[in-house]
């Protein structure tokens, strides 16, 4: 199982979509660890500089339908190759989704209010995860807890380090 | 308690319940091209567990960059083209024979009703014309779908879109979609399947239905889905003759999998299409549209017809309507990339060809080009595309490019005009 937690990087937009977080022209690579320079190059979002905003950080927290469009789970990969495993939005689209737990990793969705705390904390925000106990912490210079749901079946694909792993064991 | 379609088909492929808000159901058939496939098939490899479920589910064609523009995307078509030759995948299209996978595929009549698609690609959605359930999936679904012909998804709830009245001439399938994004925007069908019904979708060809459902994907939804019916039989009627003894037969047969007068609904639209006028995107989002008279005179740098969405013989034939006898405007390039070496050589045979040639068009082989900017076809910073594609995301034509996304017919009026143009005025 991979670890989750670390260092918050804060995108606060909704419908970030996957052509925003890996451009197509850069889908021509042929390993996952070729795609890291190119995180969210194309992000639409004022002030936001990719390659010095990424630095250190472990956890995208985010508004709402975060990665609608594409179904390249290169937009999946190219976090992961940047050490970044869980991603917390008010909501995803479908595929995303379901690539982030595919590859054993965390898209956690918790409701407006909850965001809005997360986005107030102020500092620089780390969190940790409990997923034992569904909660999730966060230290800035506020603190705040806050519990979320995980569906049983996407918690067996985390669980067991992805979906290949789960499928080839089950069927 | 009644059944939708997508129920229907849900349940006729059952494979397990790992929770109850999940299932795992059997594939009929996974599709598969050159970007999302390579990374799946050396995963495989890497694994020691490259093998395929059943190749005779398993179709594979090279459609995004082909011919290859460069060392990676001619190493992307090789991995697919040996793992095809390796594993015995008799449908496996490659230059010469290839064209874009939602036009090609169906084409070919691999997709039929009741069946389960999926495909490393979002627009899977469009083979819920045929009355079957497909879906756009990442590649470890798809590495999955190839090694053991399964696929998770969560139960599906359903929105009816119920389109009724008639379409004036010069309004199409397209503007219809694009209206239904703006109403239900981005997100406002994610996690659902739309089920388009109504008589005005009763009347459209497979082409116009194609169109209808490869853009569900843009309300967020898992699959656009029609009720098979006589439109769906004579389409398909080449490949299964052999099936049934009469088209009467199979239209028949394709009933069973229509949605019951009792199914549920997570929620219910009714849209007349009557007074709808042709629609045009602005800004970043597909679900940002307007009708084309508030969009009316915005300069244009290229025109670009093609793509799954729009890059259909009856997609080419509406176009011609308007470019025939006309040139294109000094000031703006024009691209055509007719969907699949069919719909090549039948706009061929058809003088399509030449008009758009005689108008000013460049005609490249069929690919998916410029819709996502991967080969031909790329704007420059700033430049400004009227398109036939389904994204007008930010930079997807081209770092620092705009798309406005419209119908084959806008598109060509506005090829004439050099701007965004009402077809009307040329019709």
């Amino acid at each position: 199982m991979k670890q989750f937690g670390g260092k918050i990087l804060f995108l606060d937009r909704s419908d970030i979509n996957t052509d925003e977080i890996i451009p197509a022209r850069y889908l021509t690579e042929n390993t996952k660890l070729a795609l890291q320079p190119y995180i969210l190059e194309d992000l639409k979002l004022g002030g936001f500089t990719p390659a010095q905003d990424i630095e250190g950080k472990g956890v995208i927290v985010t508004r709402a339908n975060f990665g609608c469009g594409s179904s390249r789970e290169h937009a999946v990969w190219v976090f992961e190759v940047n050490d970044i495993n869980v991603v917390i939005a008010e909501s995803f689209a479908r595929i995303f989704r379901q690539n982030m737990y595919n590859c054993g990793m965390l898209a956690i969705e918790l409701p407006k209010k909850d965001l809005d705390t997360l986005f107030s904390l102020g500092g620089e925000v780390e969190i940790s995860i409990d997923l034992a106990a569904n909660t999730l912490t966060a230290r800035g210079d506020k603190a705040a807890t806050f519990v979320f749901k995980l569906n049983d079946f996407d918690k067996k694909l985390v669980e067991a380090g992805g979906w290949l792993a789960y499928a080839d064991k089950n069927y | 308690m009644g059944k939708t379609i997508a129920e229907k088909i849900f349940a006729a492929h059952l494979r397990d319940t790992p929770s109850p808000e999940n299932v795992i159901l059997d594939i009929d058939v996974v599709m598969c091209h050159e970007i999302t496939t390579p990374i799946a098939i050396t995963d495989l490899e890497a694994r020691g567990m490259d093998r395929v479920f059943n190749p005779r589910r398993i179709k594979a064609v090279i459609d995004h960059v082909t011919p290859a523009k460069n060392s990676k995307t001619a190493t992307q078509g090789k991995i697919l083209r040996d793992w095809a030759r390796r594993h015995k995948i008799r449908d496996f299209f490659d230059i010469g024979a290839n064209g874009v996978c939602h036009a090609i595929f169906p084409e070919k009549g691999f997709i039929r009703p009741g069946y389960t698609v999926i495909m490393g690609d979002s627009h899977t959605c469009t083979h819920g014309a045929f009355g079957a359930f497909a879906a756009g999936v990442g590649t470890t679904d798809l590495e999955v779908g190839i090694l053991k012909g399964v696929c998770s998804f969560r139960t599906p709830e359903t929105i009816r879109i119920n389109i009724s009245g008639s379409l004036k001439d010069g309004v199409s399938a397209k503007d219809v979609i694009l209206f239904i994004i703006k109403e239900l925007t981005v997100n406002g069908a994610t996690d659902k399947v739309i089920e388009f019904v109504g008589p005005v979708v009763e009347t459209m060809s497979m082409e116009a239905r194609m169109t209808l459902c490869n853009m569900a994907i843009e309300a967020g939804a898992t699959c656009g889905i029609c009720l098979p019916d006589r439109v769906t039989a004579d389409y398909l009627w080449p490949f299964i003759n052999d099936k049934y003894e009469t088209v009467d037969q199979a239209v028949k047969d394709f009933a069973k999998w229509h949605s019951d007068p009792d199914a549920v609904y997570v929620k219910e639209l009714s849209l007349d299409v009557s007074k709808l006028n042709p629609q045009v995107t602005f800004g970043y989002k597909p679900d940002e549209v307007k009708s084309v008279s508030e969009m009316e005179g915005t300069p244009v740098d290229q025109i670009y017809i093609g793509s799954c969405t729009n890059g259909r013989i009856e997609d080419l034939r509406s176009a011609a309507r308007v470019l025939k006898g006309r040139k294109i405007a000094p000031t703006v390039r024009g691209i055509l990339s007719p969907a699949t070496p069919k719909v090549y050589s039948q706009a061929l045979e058809e003088g399509i060809i030449a008009i758009f040639m005689e108008a000013g068009f460049c005609v490249t082989n069929p690919t998916c080009g410029a819709c996502l900017g991967m080969s031909n076809g790329v704007l420059a910073e700033g430049e400004i595309c009227a398109s036939t594609t389904n994204r007008n995301f930010n930079g997807r034509m081209g770092k620092g490019g705009i798309i406005h996304l419209m119908s084959p017919l806008t598109a060509a009026a506005t090829a004439v005009r050099g701007h965004i143009t009402d077809p009307r005025k040329l019709l």
